[in-house]
């Protein structure tokens, strides 16, 4: 019961502070209503038994990137006056349609599907006596090893690209 | 598997309410917060589904996905920086031309 409350009240206001994101008029704004977004979707994170993503969550994405964020439009001065003038006639309601279209469809495939799949071995219990972080770190150091061995590279090579891109002369 | 359902439900409106961003927006930084919320809303399945199906994995598929994120929003914002530097603007309806 407790479970069930505290999932709509994390939902809710991660849909309200999501909807909040994409109408603000100034991209401040819109940053902060997404930090919120994200430490709502942590919240369920928790709620999901996956605590070291929880923090993971809080630190990586409303820490460090929406700093970015922040950092890049606080410089580029970006709420332009021009976001009320449309190129594209309709653009706003055709773009609506589509994103309801496509919903429609999500939940069509839903309906229509039946989700079943053998369970596996990790059962709450299981993880809760192993302890999650620990879990998370073993799996990534044996089954995972070659994946995140790859994504070290994937992180220098976006280092070294935002840098090269960034520069003020290419 | 009631639970499962919705949390489903949830990610795919959190993905749309991305997509619509992203349909309806001009500043491309937007449009950029709209992605990640995007990536958000599949990881929220991700998680749903490796708690439901006892699994580890959806989990640390999710920790990959936040690295690629991370580094998906280090390279675009130096585009958009290297953009606004020839064209003073963020707007993506005025940023139509490859070469110039």
């Amino acid at each position: 019961m407790l479970e069930k409350i505290l999932f709509y009240t994390f939902g809710c206001g991660a849909v309200l502070t999501a909807l909040g994101m994409i109408t603000r008029r100034n991209a401040v704004y819109s940053a902060v209503y997404l930090v919120g977004c994200f430490c709502c979707v942590a919240g369920l994170y928790v709620l999901l038994n996956a605590q070291f993503l929880a923090a993971v969550q809080v630190i990586v994405y409303a820490g460090a990137i929406m700093v970015l964020f922040i950092f890049v439009i606080m410089l580029l001065r970006s709420d332009s006056p021009a976001e009320g003038t449309e190129t594209i006639s309709f653009q706003r309601i055709f773009g609506f349609v589509f994103s309801l279209i496509l919903l429609f469809q999500i939940g069509f495939i839903m309906k229509a599907v039946v989700l079943t799949a053998p369970a596996a071995e990790y059962t709450t219990e299981k993880i809760a006596s192993i302890g999650n972080t620990e879990l998370v770190g073993q799996l990534l150091f044996t089954k995972y090893l070659y994946p995140f061995e790859v994504v070290s590279i994937l992180l220098l090579a976006a280092i070294i690209g935002a840098v090269v891109l960034a520069k003020k002369k290419i | 598997m009631n639970m499962l359902s919705s949390y489903l439900y949830l990610s795919a409106i959190l993905f749309l309410i991305g997509v619509m961003g992203v349909l309806t927006r001009r500043n491309a930084l937007i449009i950029f917060m709209s992605i990640e919320l995007m990536l958000n809303a599949v990881n929220l399945a991700f998680v749903a589904f490796a708690r439901f199906l006892h699994s580890m994995d959806g989990q640390i598929f999710v920790f990959f996905v936040m690295t690629v994120a991370a580094a998906e929003v280090a390279v675009g914002l130096a585009i958009i920086i290297s953009v606004y530097r020839r064209r003073e603007t963020v707007n993506v309806d005025e940023i139509n031309l490859m070469k110039w």
